[in-house]
């Protein structure tokens, strides 16, 4: 499975690209393919503030349902529109164009307990 | 326990499938995906794998009577060389299984069963066979594999890889014959996916050639080999039943919309009486089709009435792959099964909108 290097990922196949104090999310290549094709993407509301753990959302695939937790603490302050009817972006492009949205941190400091692409791989 | 596994898990291996355990066997869900598979079928032609199913002979001078005793269709009308969908009921009415019944010869039919019902359904035809002497039941499923080319391009495939004429063969004919280098297949015009296609018999032990000979075959086509989850997408889209979740032990063919295969008037069968009855008091339930807004409906959802009484319960529900919708099946009460009626399934907590809609959600001519 595809796992870029410059990214952090968590034990709930997230991936997290941290530019100062904003990071954005998504799903990793292993989550894409364990779900199946996404059909439908219940996201997070612009405002809404997260403690790390939290459901913020949940993914869903013909045959399943997977929730999305707020992999760090902090603010809600995009989420990715184009996806709206267009959720298969998910599955061809979870890295890019399929990221879910942007968190504005609160706790700069629980970027240190995510793991790297190394880590994450041997978790797999 | 082990899974069982068909003659052509290799090919599903070096396909890349993924494996799931299907009623104790290790099948294919996917091999690429789900949408892209279904499309295939829909637009083009697909290959399925359905070893799993059951396969029991009912041979003699009375196996026409007995099987009659034994099913909700009536088995005198079907003809040498064709094939009818029909039910084995319990003494309450309710479903044992949903089968298919092909007249092979004059004496001789086999009747396809599903996986998880094929110890039962062995054992019950036996066990209330009238006529054991003249009526020998043999389950004959670990000796067939059985395929399924499905898909508008079908015959053209299948053709390519038999000598029978299938364009002769109508919709639910069975004729014998040679079928992709090996001899004594059965070869069927019947399907579950709403489309045009074929379903194969093959000897088990000579069965896994097959597979790559029927892909070659379809290469022309673009065929592509299809998993159980774009199965089951494609048989909700046109509204057959699946035994386990839309059908069971405890659920009517009337309540599940199979009056169409319920001859009550043929005379005797076992669990006709009880049906007899509930069709004089009145249906307290029927299963319907469900159109959901937003979001994917699944098996146990509870269904409610638009003033938020519970009315009933999601028993299957998908994406509509062709459709882009969310549909569903389900048992509702007496008063909400008419088509246009507005009702509420619970998922997961949120309410979602839905209608009932009349007949198959999508449906193909051929």
């Amino acid at each position: 499975m595809n796992c870029p290097e410059e990214l952090k990922y968590t034990s709930e196949h997230e991936w997290l690209r941290i530019d100062g104090g904003v990071v954005t999310v998504g799903i990793t290549d292993h989550a894409q393919d364990a779900l199946g094709d996404i059909v439908f993407a219940d996201l997070p509301e612009v405002g809404d503030s997260f403690t790390s753990g939290e459901t913020g959302g949940e993914l869903e695939s013909v045959k399943a349902v997977s929730d999305v937790y707020m992999p760090v603490s902090g603010e809600v302050i995009e989420i990715n529109e184009a996806l709206d009817g267009e959720e298969g972006t998910i599955n061809s492009d979870p890295y890019g164009a399929g990221w879910l949205f942007k968190i504005k941190l609160s706790d700069p400091s629980e970027i240190d307990s995510l793991m790297s692409a190394g880590d994450y791989e041997a978790t797999l | 326990m082990t899974l069982k596994r068909t003659p052509f898990f290799v090919c599903h291996q070096s396909h890349g499938a993924k494996l799931i355990d299907f009623g104790g066997w290790e099948m294919p869900v996917q091999y690429v995906g789900i949408m892209a598979e279904h499309q295939a079928v829909r637009e083009s032609v697909g290959l399925f794998d359905v070893s799993h199913m059951g396969e029991v002979m009912v041979r003699g001078l009375g196996a026409c009577e007995s099987l009659n005793s034994m099913l909700s269709n009536d088995v005198r009308t079907v003809d040498i060389g064709s094939s009818q969908y029909s039910a084995i009921l319990n003494e309450s009415g309710g479903i044992v299984d949903d089968v298919f019944v092909y007249r092979l010869g004059q004496n001789e039919y086999l009747v396809c069963v599903n996986a998880s019902n094929r110890q039962k359904d062995a054992a019950w035809i036996m066990d209330h066979n009238p006529d054991p002497a003249g009526a020998v039941v043999v389950d004959e499923s670990d000796s067939w594999a059985q395929i399924a080319i499905q898909g508008r391009n079908g015959e053209a495939v299948a053709q390519k890889l038999t000598s029978v004429d299938l364009s002769s063969m109508g919709r639910g004919a069975i004729a014998a014959g040679k079928f992709a280098g090996v001899e004594g297949c059965l070869i069927a015009r019947t399907g579950y996916t709403g489309e045009d296609g074929f379903e194969v018999f093959v000897p088990s032990e000579e069965a896994t050639p097959v597979w790559d000979r029927v892909l070659d075959a379809g290469a022309e086509f673009s065929i592509k080999p299809i998993g159980l989850g774009a199965r089951d997408t494609l048989r909700l889209e046109v509204k057959n039943v699946l035994y386990g979740n839309d059908i069971s032990d405890d659920t009517t063919p009337l309540e599940a919309c199979l009056r169409w295969i319920t001859k009550l008037d043929k005379g005797e069968f076992r669990g006709r009486e009880p049906l007899v009855a509930q069709r004089e008091a009145g249906l307290q339930r029927r299963l319907v089709g469900l159109v959901v807004e937003k979001r994917i409906a699944r098996q146990h959802c509870a269904i409610l009435s638009a003033d938020g009484q519970i009315i009933g319960e999601v028993t299957s529900g998908t994406r509509s792959p062709t459709l882009g919708t969310n549909i569903a099946m389900g048992y509702v009460a007496k008063g909400f099964g008419r088509p246009g009626t507005e009702l509420i399934v619970d998922i997961r907590g949120r309410q979602a909108k839905a209608v009932v809609v009349k007949g198959a959600f999508y449906k193909r001519d051929y």
